[in-house]
């Protein structure tokens, strides 16, 4: 293959990498807005979530599509409210001090994933997707015979990773209407911009509290469903969307959902395409490098504003 | 006068008292406290920053790795023998706790946490890079031939026991004695108010800094000891893991205690070593533990202890 075609390739392997994390780092980022709290047990909400897209897609059994879309409501509603529980019992007593939230949940990450390992044992389970055709991709060419559209051999992508980015997308648009044109996103943002005043003027800030703690691990869950036909279900799969939502919210600026978007979007697609032409190995240290490099000289993230 | 007499013996008595367990104690167990005295300078180290100075670091397990490799490294690759290569671990910890002081002290609190952690991933990633000389995942041996010091064959059970047990006293009590000094009074004002600290004229950011290589060196003598004392080096004392255990040890045994750290080791090193016992899921403890903690004893066994009536525990 060319190396037109084959960055093409990568940037649809991107896209579909932006698509998951979007959605996983969303999540984190929510939470932190609101509740100006930093949730390391979030990778393990998203590994809940693609273990019970498994457990919910074996107990339906039939047609792929009907595991799927069973899948797609039970696992994210069930992890927003095992989350919401953890709030409940665990965040709210600490009181979101910030340093007692870290370190309560780095416990809640281990009774999670060790937990699944208990229950759902160390194998690594895939779930069959709804569709998997695969669609080939022409690619243009300006050679001999003038303009020409051609089809490279193995320049494909298959129409559930296609479902994948749109389907993202759309979860997106969603959860900017909900904050933008909903009372319960009025609420979010109250609460978010000041949750002294919030309470004052009859907000229940501990109620609202537990659901966007809940929305936030539902939303990686939802992530999780959607890739696991494409990556199989582990108890250890939590680590890696961890640290990539953490590089994500940092370079999006703390609590920026715009910020958030736009981050994903750019460490996605660099991701899919330095893994492609790169060793990731290498690719990660750089990565992770540069991101704590950010955050010791612009701890307000790249695109976001200092703190007044 | 008493005040100051009652911890320095206590000190000395806990120290006699890892010297008579070597003797009670069946062959398991005296394994198993070669062990938890080496990872005690560990946590030791971890608490001078997170328990003294207020300093809460993810990514300890750096300057482990550090050491561990600075000595497993030098031994494999130059054939030094245990003196210097020990002396280049705890050269490099120190020069990598300076570094990364350096940039990470110029963030407080969630950041720090995440730059620290940040940082450990690097390195963790970097030795997974250099796998033709790490070895990666899968790890190294030192070999007995290079566990020699002065003659003595430190892989034998008691050669390993005392001299985990003669770096442990030099480490417990130098620490002892640095928290009393002034340099420690002032970490602890730091930790209590720093701006106060900073407007009483204190060097703030220097004495940061100082606290940060001085933790990450005794982190470092801890992996060196435990590469030399146990012959395996590998990349999963740099994982993430190995940076929440030390914090786990300090929060179990009581923050900015002078022995909650050693007690702290003891209670989780059992606490695992009974459970994976039942199950592979052994680590679902060490959560159990992390959050109950935090939500009930955030000052730890010592701690709670101190403000429950013995409240000259040093």
């Amino acid at each position: 293959m060319d190396f037109g075609p084959h960055l093409m390739l990568a940037s649809l392997e991107g896209a579909v990498i932006s698509a998951i994390l979007v959605l996983t780092a969303m999540g984190l980022s929510l939470v932190f807005g609101v509740m100006r709290v930093v949730n390391v047990a979030h990778g393990e909400f998203f590994m809940l979530g693609a273990v019970l897209a498994w457990v919910v897609s074996t107990t339906l059994g039939g047609h792929p599509a009907i595991g799927f879309i069973g899948a797609l409501i039970v696992a994210p509603v069930l992890v927003g409210c095992i989350a919401a529980g953890v709030d409940r019992f665990v965040l709210k007593r600490v009181n979101y001090d910030a340093d007692r939230t870290i370190v309560a949940t780095i416990g809640v990450l281990y009774i999670i994933q060790q937990s699944t390992l208990m229950l759902y044992g160390p194998e690594a389970r895939p779930v069959q997707p709804p569709f998997n055709t695969r669609l080939s991709l022409p690619w243009f060419e300006f050679g001999e015979n003038g303009f020409a559209m051609i089809w490279p051999w193995g320049l494909s992508i298959t129409s559930y990773k296609l479902f994948v980015i749109f389907a993202a997308a759309a979860v997106l648009v969603a959860l900017w209407l909900l904050l933008t044109r909903t009372r319960i996103g009025l609420i979010m943002r109250a609460t978010q911009q000041d949750s002294d005043t919030a309470q004052a003027f009859g907000v229940p800030v501990g109620k609202v509290y537990s659901w966007v703690f809940g929305l936030g691990a539902g939303l990686a869950a939802l992530g999780a469903v959607l890739v696991v036909p494409i990556q199989q279900a582990h108890y250890l799969m939590g680590g890696d969307p961890l640290l990539l939502a953490f590089i994500v919210v940092i370079i999006g600026g703390l609590g920026s959902l715009p910020g958030t978007v736009i981050a994903a979007l750019l460490i996605g697609m660099s991701d899919g395409i330095i893994s492609v032409f790169f060793s990731p190995t290498l690719a990660k240290i750089i990565a992770t490098f540069l991101v704590a490099m950010v955050l010791v000289f612009r701890p307000q993230g790249l695109l976001g504003r200092a703190e007044t | 006068m008493m005040a100051s007499r009652k911890p320095l013996a206590l000190h000395l008595g806990i120290l006699a008292l890892l010297l008579v367990l070597f003797f009670v104690l069946p062959a398991y167990h005296v394994g198993a406290f070669s062990r938890i005295m080496v990872l005690a300078i560990y946590a030791m180290g971890y608490n001078l920053l997170f328990g003294y100075t207020g300093l809460l670091s993810l990514g300890h397990a750096m300057f482990f790795a550090a050491g561990m490799y600075g000595f497993g490294l030098t031994t494999n690759l130059t054939g030094f023998s245990v003196i210097p290569a020990f002396a280049s671990a705890m050269l490099a910890a120190g020069l990598l706790a300076l570094g990364v002081g350096y940039l990470a002290l110029r963030t407080a609190g969630v950041a720090f946490m995440i730059v620290t952690l940040m940082f450990a991933q690097t390195v963790y990633l970097i030795i997974l890079y250099f796998g033709t000389y790490t070895r990666g995942d899968e790890g190294f041996v030192v070999q007995q031939a290079q566990r020699q010091l002065a003659g003595i064959d430190l892989t034998t059970e008691t050669a390993r026991y005392f001299t985990a047990f003669i770096l442990f006293s030099v480490c417990f009590l130098a620490m002892a004695k640095l928290v009393q000094m002034p340099f420690g009074k002032r970490l602890i004002a730091i930790r209590e108010n720093e701006e106060r600290a900073r407007m009483l004229g204190y060097d703030v950011a220097n004495l940061k800094l100082r606290a940060m290589v001085i933790s990450g060196v005794f982190s470092g003598v801890a992996g060196a000891s435990y590469a030399l004392l146990f012959g395996y080096v590998g990349a999963s004392f740099a994982g993430v893991q190995y940076s929440i255990f030390p914090l786990l040890w300090v929060l179990l045994g009581g923050a900015g205690t002078t022995i909650g750290p050693l007690i702290g080791v003891i209670f989780m090193f059992y606490l695992i070593d009974i459970s994976s016992g039942w199950t592979n899921a052994y680590m679902l403890v060490a959560g159990i533990v992390l959050v109950l903690l935090t939500l009930f004893a955030p000052q730890g066994i010592v701690g709670t202890l101190r403000k429950r009536g013995v409240a000259w525990l040093p």
